[in-house]
């Protein structure tokens, strides 16, 4: 019985030491402030900043590689008071939204057949590529909608998502999602948008929808050298250059290519036929 | 639990939907019409797209080769008609994409004779010289995954092949192209299994019939030339009995590893109307430039066998066929596995064994009135599955999104989607539909971006 006792108390007593020596020698001196920082961040791991996770800015921000105008999802206050509590700059970094290339509601654009099925853009994709005419276009089954964690995408009356820019944090969740990869990320800045992704051209286009691009061209050449370029049949904005033409748009015929608005939202040209039917189009298996 | 017994030469578990095969299996095969405009996809097959040889504006004669292989995975293309290429371009195809293809107008006042090439002898050609053949010859399975077949006659290093199945089983209802094929081309049947012996280098061959095609049994085993190390064995009727795994699980009782190959059984299964159209066309070095398919259902009013040209349009064949005018659904294949239609200018291709129709009577009854409910787990489609998956749980997972869990605890992959688990529940779950998203989203995931 005694042995036991000595045997126990001495094994406990040498395990002890050893913590204690580990713990001595092996210790990890860790910023303070990469946990301060990291509570001020929103927490929410969405990957915007292009870094691992909130934790991974914190650390970026700590050791100097990043500032905290890196997060789009925090407020300008926020992001102020982190920048005062480093003693750093707040860092201007634009910010990014997703932006859907495709206007093709029920109102404008043609079914040909009716999908029945899981109500999924997904599981409608692989059905043929679903019902919608174009082969392109938005399938209108708010897959998007789903998995946006911060409620940016609402999906409107004619079963198009649309993107709350405020709200939106560039995480890319939507960008996965699609499975027509219709959304991409762009700066709030890229105010010319090309709307569509219909590679058709000419009647074929339009006879799928009424606002797809038909091809023809009238942007490029009515934008500044080289900001503008058809390739495969649409026009392809060059953003690295100076894209700050809204006239490009005034004179599409089918209002394809639209201008973002801080506003307003997205605007056509004046060109572009003012749709006026609000219902959706019937189907009609050509 | 129901006690299952396991009929000879078959397999546990499965389905026994309505046949329908007596509307077309008594009509022969007869030539379909040239449509004023064929579709050649330069996809016709898993696998690399072929590259066109034409330019726009060229003439073609019917047979010449318009797309060559792009490397082993993939296989050539050849013109259906004689005729002038309008264009390549952009065409709609069944998966939903938009795929790269050659528009053909064919010669109205041709004859349309087809050009013979150089002939491949089974006698004095080497397998590999067989295997090109075949490859040249753009010969895809045909009983609908158009997988290449001189990929499939090509077994992994280290496997020997000891057992060649030729597949006429065609379990899908509607379906009768294997049927009449093997009533009419009994000839080029054994033609092609004296190719395929040649490359696999097997001993054995059995011909797999189903229960419900008797006459075709007797045929061939009339016509079946002595020599032929040959034998045809009559399976029960029962969904899906035609699926290669399940071909050799019941014929051989070898039972293919989960992700594995028929060749890791040491077997090769070729389906029947493959292995007609190599004896065919292989002695004379043509290529495959039209199909037999079934046209039927109830929504057709001449329904039939047909050999009709690779490219010809859905909508095409409908209008000839006399299709219902409240046409609601059109199927590429039979109902059970064949992919629903949802544009009418896509043409048929090598993989396509049917054109199903049905008509808004028929749908409604099927899926007017089925609204979706949970699942109750009574298991049946646990007891309709041939391979043994859990359908009632997959789908229970495929609703939450664990498509990992799916394919690594519950052998996901391993669905071939034959329908058995929707086709039973009493619920209306449409659990293929699930099963599919999920193999996508595996897929997608397993590839690093």
């Amino acid at each position: 019985m005694l042995i036991g006792v000595m045997a126990l108390a001495t094994l406990s007593f040498l395990f002890a030491s050893l913590l204690v020596l580990a713990h001595r020698k092996l210790h990890v001196d860790e910023d303070p402030r990469i946990d301060a920082a990291y509570q001020m961040l929103p927490r929410t791991n969405c990957g915007a900043c292009g870094y691992p996770g909130c934790l991974g800015l914190a650390e970026a921000m700590i050791d100097g590689s990043a500032l905290p105008g890196k997060c789009t999802v925090i407020n300008e206050d926020e992001r102020e008071f982190i920048a005062e509590f480093l003693g750093v700059d707040v860092g201007a970094e634009e910010k990014v939204v997703a932006r859907l290339a495709c206007a093709g509601g029920t109102n404008v654009a043609r079914n040909r057949a009716r999908y029945e099925g899981l109500q999924s853009c997904r599981a409608a994709a692989l059905v043929a590529g679903g019902g919608k005419a174009c082969f392109w276009g938005c399938l209108g089954l708010a897959d998007c909608e789903e998995v946006c964690d911060v409620d940016a995408i609402v999906m409107n009356k004619h079963e198009l998502p649309v993107v709350i820019e405020d709200a939106c944090t560039a995480c890319g969740d939507c960008v996965d999602a699609c499975p027509k990869d219709l959304f991409s990320l762009h700066e709030q800045s890229h105010r010319l948008w090309v709307a569509c992704k219909n590679l058709e051209k000419g009647d074929a286009a339009l006879e799928e929808c009424e606002v797809a691009c038909d091809a023809c061209g009238k942007c490029a050449v009515d934008a500044p050298n080289g900001v503008i370029t058809m390739i495969n049949n649409l026009p392809v904005v060059d953003y690295s250059r100076k894209h700050n033409v809204k006239h490009a748009i005034d004179r599409c015929p089918t209002g394809a290519i639209v201008w973002f608005d801080a506003k307003q939202g997205p605007q056509t040209g004046r060109a572009a036929p003012k749709v006026i039917r609000q219902r959706a189009r019937n189907v009609t298996a050509t | 639990m129901m006690l299952n017994i396991v009929p000879k030469d078959s397999f546990q578990n499965g389905v026994h939907p309505p046949e329908h095969k007596d509307e077309t299996s008594h009509l022969a095969i007869r030539r379909f019409a040239f449509a004023p405009q064929l579709i050649v996809p330069l996809s016709q097959h898993l696998g690399k797209p072929a590259i066109a040889v034409v330019r726009e504006g060229q003439e073609v004669v019917r047979g010449q080769t318009i797309g060559e292989p792009d490397g082993f995975m993939s296989v050539a293309m050849h013109a259906p008609a004689s005729g002038v290429v309008k264009r390549i371009a952009l065409a709609p195809s069944i998966s939903g994409t938009m795929v790269p293809s050659v528009y053909l107008q064919p010669f109205p006042a041709s004859s349309q004779e087809v050009d013979d090439g150089e002939p491949c002898d089974v006698a004095t050609a080497t397998p590999d010289e067989i295997i090109t053949a075949i490859q040249q010859a753009g010969v895809v399975g045909l009983g609908g995954a158009a997988f290449p077949t001189h990929v499939k006659l090509k077994p992994p290093d280290g496997k020997q092949l000891d057992t060649l199945i030729i597949n006429g089983v065609e379990c899908e209802p509607y379906l009768t192209t294997d049927h009449r094929v093997m009533l009419e081309q009994s000839a080029d049947i054994f033609m092609g299994v004296r190719y395929l012996l040649r490359v696999t280098g097997a001993a054995e061959v059995i011909i797999a019939i189903e229960a419900n095609k008797r006459d075709a049994e007797r045929k061939l085993t009339k016509a079946c030339p002595p020599d032929l190390p040959l034998s045809i064995r009559v399976c029960p009727v029962k969904y899906p009995q035609g699926a290669e795994k399940l071909v050799i699980k019941s014929l051989l009782g070898r039972e293919i590893p989960s992700g594995g190959l028929p060749a890791d059984v040491n077997a090769i299964c070729v389906n029947v109307a493959t292995t007609a159209e190599i004896g065919r066309l292989l002695p004379k070095g043509r290529g495959i430039q039209e199909r037999v398919i079934t046209i039927g259902g109830p929504g057709i009013q001449r329904k039939g066998n047909y050999r009709i040209p690779i490219g010809t349009t859905v909508r095409f064949a409908l209008k000839e066929t006399g299709a219902a005018d409240n046409v609601s659904r059109v199927f590429l294949g039979g109902p059970m596995m064949g992919p629903a239609v949802s544009n009418l200018d896509i043409p048929i291709t090598k993989g396509t064994s049917g054109i199903t129709v049905f008509t808004t009577a028929e749908t409604i009854e099927a899926t007017g009135h089925k609204t979706v409910y949970p699942c109750i787990h009574c298991a049946r489609c646990v007891e309709a599955c041939p391979l043994f998956l859990n359908p009632s749980y997959l789908g229970l997972l495929a609703k939450s999104e664990e498509y990992m869990q799916m394919a690594e605890e519950f052998h996901l992959m391993d669905c071939f989607e034959c329908g058995a688990c929707s086709y039973v529940c009493p619920s209306h779950i449409p659990l293929v539909q699930y099963f599919r998203l999920a193999k996508k989203m595996v897929r997608k995931l397993n590839v690093p971006a």
